[in-house]
């Protein structure tokens, strides 16, 4: 008789509005053992983990741990059935001390249920040995907000274990690491092992898979690609099953005659998120930049954009200074943005079609402060009919739309502008791909009149089928120059952003 | 749960200039009910007086008596009567009849009239008086006093049945009443539109109250104060109120500390100033002059009540039609985006702390006029009535979305409430339970139809 494997999710399969996250996915864990979860952006590996952590139900499928299915309904099921979740955004009380978050819930306490007293005593002391088996020597009565994010990372470790979790999923756990904190993370996990907790290492970091991990599975578009003992694979085989998918014809062909130099960026910085971004933009070209989540992508958009103020670095557009302290300076400059998260940063939700167009474009459409509603009006009905907004009214609150129509609404904003320079942060996320052919065919017609249009996704088939250039980002510093787009290939790119 | 309900769809002002209303329809519902809830309450015979009743009277002479016929007029002297008197015989002789004499006054009078009348062999046809005078003991055995006067038949006003909720003396007296709650509510709408709270405007309706009593009394010579005076007094009430909303804003712009804490510490520092100030005491060294803004009625409607409509008015339109009312809904609607899309966001914010302390003190000013002094006990627990009133009108506390009509819809439910129970003779405890019922019940009337 065989033991069956700690932890067996099998056939899991998870539908959003439009997207398939997952379509029957499978993952196995023996005990003491630590698994990497590979794969690209939206490939389903959070969704799948969210699965596993309670926080999403799955369509179908069932998850099996030692031998018995369970109902994983929420996150407490989840922590009955033995199951800890470490994301990269801790779940910390931050004016509690270390003991205080480890029994969070689970208090150690004496007499009935609600008037119970915690033992503040024994609560210490057993978090203080649970901290010491991680190598951790802190006072567990340390407020957790005056712990470093390494340690704070220890405190939610020791919160699973004082949990009774025997399967550990850690979404990114070195992300926000240095060096040798991530070395001794490596060591509490193999400490782990030997107690025989399965670990799911969800990470973009291949050489520390290299280091820590004994088996890898890979994901893509929802489905097993395949895995594979770490030892048997090397680099480019990982590369080549993330990405590997055949590019569709999706984008709209466009001639590329790249002009003058209009847009010069030089030694951009802000903290460690960009670190001496430097790179120009021509009239005619799209130039995109990528990288991993978390690389300084969105930071360089959100910089030449005002959204962040820089440390340092000088912008010139057409050869003169620009000085983008505010968005509202940045957009006087001819600079339009459109954020990553159109919900949080583009749109006012509970506003109109027509208050939205307008926002950036009211003092064009008032005299003394007051809105000329008929040209507000017919501009807002001009948008709509050329960029084919659906939506009933010019009144419709946008939460309304869908997610292309909304990302419409957001570029209408910045056409009506006549923006210069236009900043695409992922233009196409949860976009359908209807709508995602007509937001390609007005980055290339703005490309084309001139304008200097410089894109950021994580999408790379979007990115080749899109740009004239690449730029790759690393850690906040650009790893990689491709300057002929139809040379690159989505290995060479994932090559240049893993490093 | 807050992300919960910001996340479903709500009515929100349209486009067009009074869909404001129309969007608050809900809250306008319960007016009305409310108003025919008391109209029904309060339904009770009404004794017409003054120049109105002379109409029906004079219609009801001429068709008992065509002309040529002999009226005496008798009523007392107040003034209501005088006018109807006079309006009567007017009216009377200009129709042909003859108005043998207008008594104003006692029932001596009245008898020597009627006796001189009897003397001169004149016989009457009718006697019209109030429905006071018609009362008078002496004209119950007429034939017998005065036998030379014929049988005049005695002629008064016709009761009929109306609500004294309705009179228009009593919706006047709850515009007025309201007319502070009101004046402040416009600016808790705006602050509360960009997802913020002011508390201190209590406390600035006594500050800005005590300052302009205390600027006339010593700047402007007190009793003795002219026009300009009062109107710079008045001004320097309506500064101050201001100075203390762009110290409240400022602080919540440039430190980002929360609304309801910088607010806090201004009622009680605006409280404490008031009464530092006025030591205490009220100031009333004004002239009777003062009184003209809160009490004074120059275009047929008391001059708050103008001053209300006015404001409302302007608020509607910059919320509607300028893009400072624009900015205000996308600030709190979501401040990030605001921002990546140029608006100012930290001017927004001051500028509508700005405006509701400037409110606040003119709302000061007007109680000041109302009362004919300044006093540090003014407007307190204001604040909390000028924040029901805004967020009965159907404004969320969340906000992002709220419009003036409805803020001044909850405003005149508010003081229809207090002013309903005041007619059916509720006490001002149990009034206070109710209305804090009626508060709760209309925010949840409001939640569930949006649903």
């Amino acid at each position: 008789m065989t033991t069956p494997p700690l932890l067996s999710m099998e056939g899991i399969a998870k539908s959003y509005p439009g997207v398939q996250a997952l379509a029957g996915v499978n993952l196995a864990l023996a005990r003491g053992e630590v698994l990497a979860l590979l794969g690209e952006n939206g490939a389903g590996k959070s969704t799948l983990m969210k699965i596993l952590g309670g926080a999403v139900r799955p369509d179908a499928g069932r998850i099996v741990i030692e031998g018995v299915e369970r109902a994983i309904r929420s996150p407490l099921d989840a922590l009955g059935a033995g199951v800890a979740v470490i994301h990269q955004e801790f779940n910390l009380v931050p004016a509690l001390g270390a003991a205080d978050n480890i029994f969070l819930g689970q208090e150690v306490a004496r007499g009935p249920a609600g008037l119970a007293l915690i033992d503040r005593n024994s609560q210490r002391r057993r978090a203080q040995a649970l901290l010491a088996r991680l190598g951790a020597d802190f006072d567990a009565d340390t407020p957790c907000r005056s712990l470093s994010v390494a340690r704070q990372q220890l405190v939610e470790i020791a919160k699973a274990l004082a949990a009774g979790a025997r399967i550990l999923v850690m979404d990114e756990p070195s992300a926000a690491l240095t060096t040798p904190e991530v070395a001794a993370l490596h060591d509490v996990i193999r400490e782990l092992k030997r107690d025989g907790t399965g670990i799911v290492y969800v990470s973009h970091r291949l050489e520390e898979i290299a280091a820590v991990c004994d088996r890898v599975e890979v994901l893509r578009d929802g489905r097993n690609v395949g895995g594979a003992p770490v030892a048997a694979v090397n680099r480019s085989d990982l590369i080549r099953m993330m990405v590997g998918r055949e590019l569709i014809e999706e984008f709209p062909r466009r001639t590329s005659t790249p002009g003058d130099v209009r847009l010069i960026v030089e030694g951009l910085a802000r903290g460690t998120a960009v670190r001496g971004v430097s790179f120009e933009a021509r009239a005619g070209e799209i130039l995109a930049l990528t990288g991993l989540v978390g690389s300084g992508r969105t930071e360089v958009l959100r910089l030449l954009f005002g959204a962040d103020r820089r440390d340092s670095g000088t912008i010139r557009l057409d050869g003169r200074r620009v000085e983008p302290r505010s968005p509202r300076a940045a957009i006087a400059a001819g600079i339009g943005l459109l954020p990553e998260d159109r919900k949080l940063q583009g749109l006012v939700l509970g506003l109109s079609v027509r208050e939205n167009f307008s926002l950036p474009n009211l003092a064009r459409f008032s005299r003394a402060g007051i809105v000329r509603q008929s040209e507000e009006q017919r501009a807002c009905a001009g948008s709509i009919a050329a960029l084919r907004i659906k939506t009933p009214r010019q009144e419709t609150a946008v939460r309304g739309l869908s997610g292309g129509n909304q990302q419409k609404v957001v570029l209408a904003k910045w056409l009506e502008r006549h923006c210069e320079v236009l900043l695409f942060d992922e233009p196409t996320r949860g976009v359908d791909v209807g709508a995602k052919v007509e937001i390609y065919q007005l980055m290339n017609d703005l490309a084309a009149a001139g304008k200097v249009v410089v894109m950021v996704s994580s999408d790379l088939p979007e990115v080749l089928g899109m740009a004239d250039r690449i730029l790759v980002m690393h850690d906040g510093r650009i790893t990689g120059r491709i300057d002929d787009a139809s040379t690159a290939t989505q290995e060479s790119i994932m090559e240049l952003a893993v490093t | 749960m807050t992300h919960d309900a910001s996340a479903t769809v709500r009515a929100r002002p349209a486009g067009n200039f009074l869909g404001g209303a129309l969007s608050n329809l809900g809250m306008t519902w319960v007016l009305l009910a409310l108003c025919l809830l008391f109209s029904a309450l309060t339904w009770s015979e009404q004794q017409p007086g003054g120049a109105a009743a002379a109409r029906g009277v004079a219609d009801d002479i001429l068709a008992a008596h065509a002309p040529p016929t002999r009226v005496l007029v008798a009523v007392r002297g107040q003034p209501d009567d005088v006018a109807y008197a006079d309006t009567l015989a007017e009216i009377l002789r200009n129709s042909g009849a003859t108005v043998v004499a207008v008594v104003k006054g006692e029932p001596k009078e009245a008898r020597a009239a009627l006796a001189a009348a009897n003397a001169a062999a004149q016989p009457l046809d009718v006697i019209a008086g109030s429905a006071a005078s018609a009362a008078w003991a002496l004209f119950a055995d007429l034939p017998t006093d005065f036998p030379a006067l014929g049988n005049p038949s005695i002629v008064q006003p016709r009761l009929y049945a109306w609500p004294n909720f309705l009179k228009l003396e009593n919706l006047l007296n709850i515009a007025n009443q309201i007319a502070v709650i009101a004046i402040l509510a416009v600016g808790m709408t705006l602050v509360i539109i960009t997802g913020g709270i002011d508390l201190s405007v209590g406390s600035l309706i006594a500050l800005a109250s005590v300052v302009t009593a205390v600027l006339v009394r010593d700047c402007a010579n007190g009793v003795e104060a002219g026009t300009l005076g009062m109107v710079l007094a008045g001004l320097g009430g309506v500064a101050v109120g201001a100075l203390a909303g762009a110290l409240s804003g400022g602080v919540i712009v440039a430190f980002g500390i929360p609304p309801f804490i910088a607010t806090l510490a201004m009622m009680l520092v605006a409280g404490g100033g008031a009464s530092m100030l006025a030591k205490g005491q009220s100031v009333y060294q004004v002239p009777d002059a003062f009184m003209w803004l809160g009490r004074g009625a120059d275009l047929g409607l008391p001059n708050a009540v103008v001053l209300v409509l006015l404001l409302y008015g302007i608020a509607h339109f910059v919320m509607t039609r300028m893009t400072f009312g624009r900015w205000l809904l996308a600030v709190g609607g979501n401040r990030e985006a605001a921002r990546l899309s140029g608006v100012p966001v930290a001017g927004t914010l001051l500028t509508a702390y700005v405006l509701s302390g400037a409110l606040a003190g003119l709302g000061g000013v007007v109680m000041a006029s109302q009362l004919k002094s300044g006093s540090p006990n003014f407007g307190q627990m204001y604040e909390l009535y000028v924040i029901a009133a805004v967020v009965v009108g159907g404004t969320s506390l969340a906000g992002g979305e709220g419009s003036m009509i409805g803020t001044l819809v909850g405003a005149l439910i508010i003081a229809v409430i207090q002013n309903g129970m005041n007619l059916v003779g509720i006490e001002s405890y149990t009034q206070r339970v109710v209305l804090g019922g009626v508060i709760l019940a209309a925010v949840l009337l409001d939640r569930l139809r949006r649903r």
